[in-house]
């Protein structure tokens, strides 16, 4: 089993991720600058956090146009896992790996702190070692995650199930006041239609060891092994 | 031939602007209050097109391609 970091240029929780991936986790990671392409298969990509081209035109939008995204895309066609943290969310739903995209926050500042996230989904190869509706903390780091989607795209995410993360208060309830961001029904992790690609703002390789203050995050990852470990690469179709 | 082309991208109607809000507020506080503000970007290309409507179908992709996002945005384009 092998997983692969994607640094573009800006790219800051790169070695973060691997660190987690490599020395939590236990999992071969290699760190892959995006000009070098996908030089073999992998079973998991992580677009990491960061400012990729300094945020230019919209956070991710030009990463997203890069060669490399071409090869991920196909990636993610054959049934290949793909997280995307933070900016790599971002990038994920501008190169439409995702529905939906993430904008400047409803209160325009950058915003660092730990918030609650409540869990949506434990079917989905991120989430299958959490319980239902257990509520995580982890931190976000970002100005523009505030997660937009035409109603129809909504409903349809709720209704298959593709929803995985929503803010929450530390009891769980989805209220305005734990929205830090304005997201539509706070909404904060987002998966693809076949499941297989995750687009989160939230980072999850920042809570994933004691000394960090929270390990709520890691099950992610392990989730993303384990599910490796059982089906293989390749998602059976569905 | 060569083509100015002008392309305007702003936010679909009922989008939240929180840019457009917080410059709306600094105006009130320097004593210009507004009914209402938006903002767009705007950019200025020039490019080689066999026509102005060549020149147009241009700048359309380049929005749809990159330079607009279609969930949020929606986009004018002027050929001079």
């Amino acid at each position: 089993m092998r997983f692969a970091v994607v640094q573009f240029g800006g790219s800051n929780c790169d070695r973060d991720t691997h660190h987690v991936l490599s020395d939590v986790c236990g999992v071969e990671t290699d760190l892959v600058w995006y000009k070098d392409g996908l030089l073999r298969s992998y079973d998991a990509v992580v677009l990491p956090g960061g400012f990729s081209y300094g945020d230019y035109l919209r956070a991710g939008a030009i990463a997203a146009r890069t060669p490399i995204m071409a090869e991920l895309i196909r990636h993610a066609k054959s049934g290949g896992l793909v997280l995307g943290i933070c900016n790599g969310a971002q990038i994920g739903s501008e190169a439409g790996l995702v529905p939906g995209t993430f904008t400047l926050n409803a209160y325009p500042k950058f915003i660092s702190r730990h918030v609650h996230l409540r869990v949506e989904n434990t079917t989905s190869p991120f989430t299958a070692l959490y319980r239902e509706g257990e509520v995580i903390r982890v931190p976000i780091a970002h100005a523009e995650g505030r997660y937009v989607a035409p109603d129809e795209v909504l409903a349809r995410l709720n209704r298959e199930g593709r929803v995985a993360f929503r803010f929450c208060d530390e009891h769980g309830n989805t209220t305005p006041e734990s929205n830090p961001n304005g997201s539509a029904e706070n909404i904060t992790g987002v998966l693809s239609e076949a499941g297989n690609v995750l687009a989160m703002m939230p980072h999850p390789e920042r809570a994933s060891e004691p000394v960090l203050g929270s390990e709520d995050g890691v099950k992610i990852f392990n989730s993303m092994i384990a599910y490796i470990e059982e089906h293989g690469r390749r998602r059976p179709t569905q | 031939m060569k083509y100015d082309v002008t392309i305007t991208i702003g936010l679909k109607e009922g989008m939240l602007n929180p840019e457009a809000r917080a410059i709306q507020h600094a105006l009130a506080n320097l004593g210009f209050p507004t009914e209402d503000l938006s903002t767009a970007r705007l950019y200025r290309i020039t490019l080689d097109a066999a026509d102005a409507a060549a020149a147009r179908a241009e700048a359309g992709q380049m929005c749809e391609r990159l330079l607009a996002n279609p969930v949020i945005h929606h986009y004018t384009i002027e050929v001079e």
